[in-house]
């Protein structure tokens, strides 16, 4: 059961007293915007008394390509190709829902052999980036090798983004109406066999990594979100669950075929980054577990795309939609305007980088220590082209 | 904190003794998986320049240069994509766009040289090693970025059409127009094939914009026949669009007729706003055809004043006399006469030049002349017995069912010939309850008649008999029939490498009876009211004038166009043939008016 929403006096919104630099007692210290670990280029500027942090502003910016304002330069199918570019680690889920958006305002429903295969791609997505996100909180606290297993295994994944869309990153599957190809000879006993060999793997880090006495003496109690911070603040996905939370997309508003797959929401109580990480590596298991139930289910047969317009010069009618996904670090929604012509009016990428990244990591960084703020930032799990859209 | 969370991180060294998961480069190469999207390939054979991968390309990635090799192919044009890998991003979008399917990707993804210019280069033209990768990334079957199938025309069902002269085809809707105007990819490679240079891909962006007025205008500037066009066209652009290739093509002529059929009549005057003026100057035209009136209403535009010579009761030549209701009604036809008549063309029926008013008389009167008198004479079929009343020509019976007469071909018909002429003569007398079967000396697939004629004379219960060869003709018994002999044949190949030609087997003739027997084998020109003398100047050949340039003559003051000038003898070219003459007429009248390079200068 999830606590109540709302305010709750336990949150102080009140503003901190101001530093006074010229006291000498303070040091400004700048994290970034170099890669601090995996969570991409931005900065955090920090007041240090001591090795304690007293006050965190995050400053990106780093990374701006103004996909928003290009989107509204070229046509519809020339996005296609942009959107992806919005969450380098997962771009599948900005396919997903740039496609998912213009469906709902063009009235096009996608065949159900491009669904099973959009849900496959997603899931296989959702593994990539966990894997990654694990060598990357792996990391921040030294333990490198397992970043090298994860980032290994992920390019496994990686592999077969390639043999099933024909790039490793930007993948550039699902188009509107569908997806551009089925799947190649083989390729289900190929993901099977990586699927067993991944559980393996997991396992394998749960000792190394998560049963280890220096991973948890500092994440345990590194970074926790009351639960009361949850909602006034905007946290979704695991960092939401990893506070009592029992919310995920996948369940509570079924997109795609997710209503016909077997899974439970995944959820925690301490609310801290040995929480979250715990509960990333379950979610993980989950998506092997869930990638094995697509190739089970996706027809082998059938149209992957629905009769579309000629993409050259489409002219999708005038509409206004708001879409939404769970992507690996929670809700993911594109909220589009269209105006009739040959090119979009608005999109609005709302990632859940924005919120992690800024309002909660300048809040519960502040009594962190030096040393721990690298790895607070990977277990917020922000992606900063995602802000600065 | 617990003994086993210490111990737990040693498991760590049983990987120790793994295999690692790296390899080695350069000795291990790692190929791309099989669909990988790699460096482009073009299969420049292929490609048609249509330009499709370069409008949908995003990062302008892709410019389309002049390759000499492909240069004058029909339906290419002789440009192929050169691709900028400074800003490729490979999508692929330009793959799944390529009409061709001659653009595809290898597999291929390592590309090191010291010649940064070397990374812009113009695929399967340029050598690259990728170029035979027979792996890479291919548009999958089932994939499309445009509708590939055409909206399918409504027609009357056979039963029906056969039993009146109603027009066949009904005509796209405004919602099926939009559709099969949205597959056009705008490439223009029909703006090229098409005889009159038509804004093909204009006029149908204007059927998607719903602005029929502009479409209107758009074909005015180059065909003056746009009702007509759209319905009998012969329509070589679709034989060569690109959509075709790997669908069907679009049909350019169903909505060039769906826009005409979108204007009333008398918003033309409106729409247009033709000016014509007065420039002093009198222009005679012989023959009301297609390709006469086409020159009579640039001529007018031009502020020439224009007198159009024919010999019939009405206008239209063989669009009027020779292409029956059903293909063509005469509502149609008359919406496009009636508005080049408007603009002040004086059209002189039932003048025949040599007989009403001499040809000398015309070129003393008129400061130029233009003759597109077109082919109005039966070819003979050289047969003994020819002569008989019951022997019918094709043309004599079209002729007369536009006139409104029973062109009295009884029950029981034999047609010989594989033209339009034939199957419409065929299609005809079926309409009067005849029982219809038409002798070709070929195969079906050598008739010239269009594939849809054929198909529809088949569909309306005509009989076709292929490889029968007549040979005679022969009284019957009963005056009021005929007896025809024909032989079968075989076909043999040309050793010269033509094409193969039927060859009569003496052993297997025919002796059959019919009510009358239509000759359509063709049909050649009437020129016999010029002079032998002048025949002579004009330097004509089997009955056929070779214009030069601006479809001038040998003497000056005379230009020629429309079947009696060109070897393809359609409407549309003899349509291009008049607006080609009265550019002609203009710069011949007002030499000083031209700059070089051909642009009327004002």
């Amino acid at each position: 059961m999830a606590p109540t929403t709302g305010h709750s006096a336990a949150l102080d919104f009140a503003q901190p007293e101001p530093v006074d630099l010229s006291s000498g007692k303070y040091v400004k210290l700048w994290q970034g915007p170099q890669h601090p670990g995996i969570t991409g280029n931005m900065s955090l500027e920090l007041t240090l008394d001591g090795d304690t942090i007293i006050e965190c502003k995050t400053h990106v910016g780093y990374l701006h390509r103004g996909f928003e304002k290009l989107m509204e330069q070229r046509s519809f199918i020339q996005n296609f190709t942009v959107v992806c570019r919005i969450a380098v680690p997962e771009p599948a889920f900005n396919e997903y829902l740039y496609a998912a958006a213009l469906e709902a305002i063009s009235g096009v429903e996608s065949p159900v052999r491009a669904q099973w295969l959009r849900t496959l791609n997603l899931e296989m997505m959702r593994l990539a980036s966990f894997l990654m996100w694990i060598g990357g909180q792996g990391g921040a606290f030294g333990q490198y090798t397992v970043a090298n297993w994860t980032l290994t295994y992920r390019d496994y994944v990686l592999d077969l983004f390639e043999e099933m869309t024909g790039a490793r990153i930007y993948h550039m599957y699902m188009v509107p109406g569908g997806v551009r190809a089925g799947l190649p000879a083989g390729f289900e006993q190929r993901i099977l066999e990586l699927m067993d060999n991944t559980d393996k793997l997991l396992d394998q880090i749960e000792r190394v990594m998560y049963n280890n006495v220096v991973f948890k003496a500092r994440a345990k109690g590194l970074g926790i979100i009351p639960p009361e911070m949850v909602d006034p603040y905007g946290v979704v996905g695991p960092n939401a669950r990893g506070s009592g939370f029992t919310r995920d997309l996948r369940k509570d508003e079924p997109y795609l075929v997710y209503d016909q797959l077997d899974f439970d929401v995944i959820s925690g109580s301490a609310g801290d980054a040995y929480e979250r990480a715990y509960l990333r590596l379950q979610e993980t298991r989950q998506s092997v577990n869930l990638i094995r139930q697509c190739i089970a289910g996706a027809p082998a047969d059938g149209p992957f795309q629905a009769d579309m317009p000629n993409m050259l010069h489409w002219k999708v009618p005038a509409g206004e939609t708001y879409v939404k996904a769970e992507c690996t670090r929670g809700e993911y929604g594109y909220y589009m305007v269209t105006d009739g012509t040959e090119i979009v009016r608005r999109v609005h990428v709302r990632g859940p980088s924005y919120t992690h990244a800024i309002a909660v990591m300048e809040r519960i960084a502040v009594g962190t220590n030096i040393a721990d703020i690298a790895g607070l930032m990977v277990s917020l799990h922000t992606y900063p082209p995602e802000i600065e859209r | 904190m617990s003994l086993k969370d210490l111990l737990s991180p040693f498991y760590v060294w049983q990987r120790a003794f793994e295999k690692p998961y790296t390899s080695i480069r350069p000795i291990q190469e790692r190929p791309g998986a099989a669909a990988y999207r790699g460096f482009h390939i073009n299969i420049s054979e292929q490609c048609i320049g249509c330009g499709t991968c370069h409008a949908i390309c995003q990062n302008d990635a892709i410019d389309m240069v002049r390759v000499e090799t492909f240069e004058g192919r029909n339906g290419d044009s002789g440009l192929r994509p050169r691709f900028d890998y400074g800003r490729c991003c490979w999508c692929a979008l330009c793959v799944d766009m390529c009409p061709a399917g001659s653009l595809r990707m290898s597999n291929e993804y390592t590309w090191i040289t010291s010649d940064p210019t070397e990374y812009h280069f113009t695929a399967g033209v340029e050598h690259t090693t990728w170029q035979e990768n027979p792996l890479g990334y291919r548009r999958a079957e089932g994939y499309h970025l445009y509708p590939p199938k055409r909206i399918e025309m409504d027609m009357l069902a056979a039963d029906k059409s056969v039993q009146s002269f109603d027009e066949v085809v009904t005509g796209y809707s405004e919602e099926q127009a939009r559709l099969e105007a949205d597959r056009c990819i705008e490439c223009g490679i029909c703006v090229a094939t098409c005889p009159a240079h038509m804004d093909v891909p204009d006029y149908i962006r204007s059927i998607r914009d719903g602005d029929y007025e502009q479409g209107l205008q758009l074909m005015y500037r180059t065909n003056p026949f746009p009702a007509t066009c759209g319905r009998i066209c012969t329509r070589r652009c679709e034989s060569v669009c690109p959509v075709g290739i790997q669908g069907e093509p679009i049909a350019i002529r169903w909505l060039k007729r769906f826009i005409v059929d979108q204007v009333a009549p008398q918003d033309y005057a409106r729409i247009l706003a033709d000016q014509t003026g007065d420039s002093g100057r009198r222009i005679a035209v012989i023959g009301a055809g297609p390709g006469g009136l086409s020159a009579a209403y640039y001529l007018r535009k031009q502020g020439h004043a224009v007198t159009v010579f024919e010999a019939q009761e009405t206008a239209g030549g063989m669009l009027r006399y020779g292409v029956p209701s059903y293909r063509l009604p005469d509502a149609d036809l008359d919406k496009d006469i009636n508005y080049i008549v408007s603009l002040g063309v004086d059209i002189r029926y039932n003048t025949r030049i040599g007989k009403d008013i001499g040809f000398d008389t015309l070129l003393q009167d008129f400061d130029a002349v233009f003759l597109s008198t077109g082919l109005s004479v039966p070819s003979s079929m050289r047969i003994h017995g020819e002569d008989h009343p019951r022997v019918l020509s094709g043309l004599q019976v079209l002729a007369d069912v536009a006139s409104g007469r029973d062109p009295g071909v009884g029950r029981k018909v034999a047609v010989i010939g594989g033209g339009n002429v034939a199957m419409d003569a065929s299609r005809v007398s079926r309409r009067f309850g005849a029982d219809v079967t038409i002798l070709y000396r070929r195969r079906i697939a050598d008739m010239p008649a269009d594939d849809e004629e054929i198909h529809e004379s088949q569909e309306e219960g005509c009989r076709i008999v292929t490889q029968a060869i007549p040979v005679e003709i022969i009284a019957a018994d009963n005056p009021q029939q005929v007896s025809i002999k024909w032989g079968e044949a075989e076909m043999v190949q040309d050793p010269k490498g033509g094409r193969p030609r039927p060859v009569l087997q003496e052993d297997r003739m025919h002796v059959e009876t019919y009510d009358c027997i239509i000759s359509a084998i063709g049909q050649g020109s009437d020129l016999d009211f010029l002079t032998k003398e002048v025949q002579n100047q004009l330097a004509i050949e089997w009955g056929k004038f070779t214009p030069g340039e601006y479809q001038h003559t040998l003497l000056e003051k005379i230009f020629v166009g429309g079947d009696v000038a060109n070897r393809v003898a359609d409407a549309i070219s003899a349509i291009e043939d008049g607006h080609h003459a009265a550019r002609g007429i203009d710069r011949f009248l007002n030499p000083d008016a031209y700059s070089q390079n051909d642009q009327k200068v004002n």
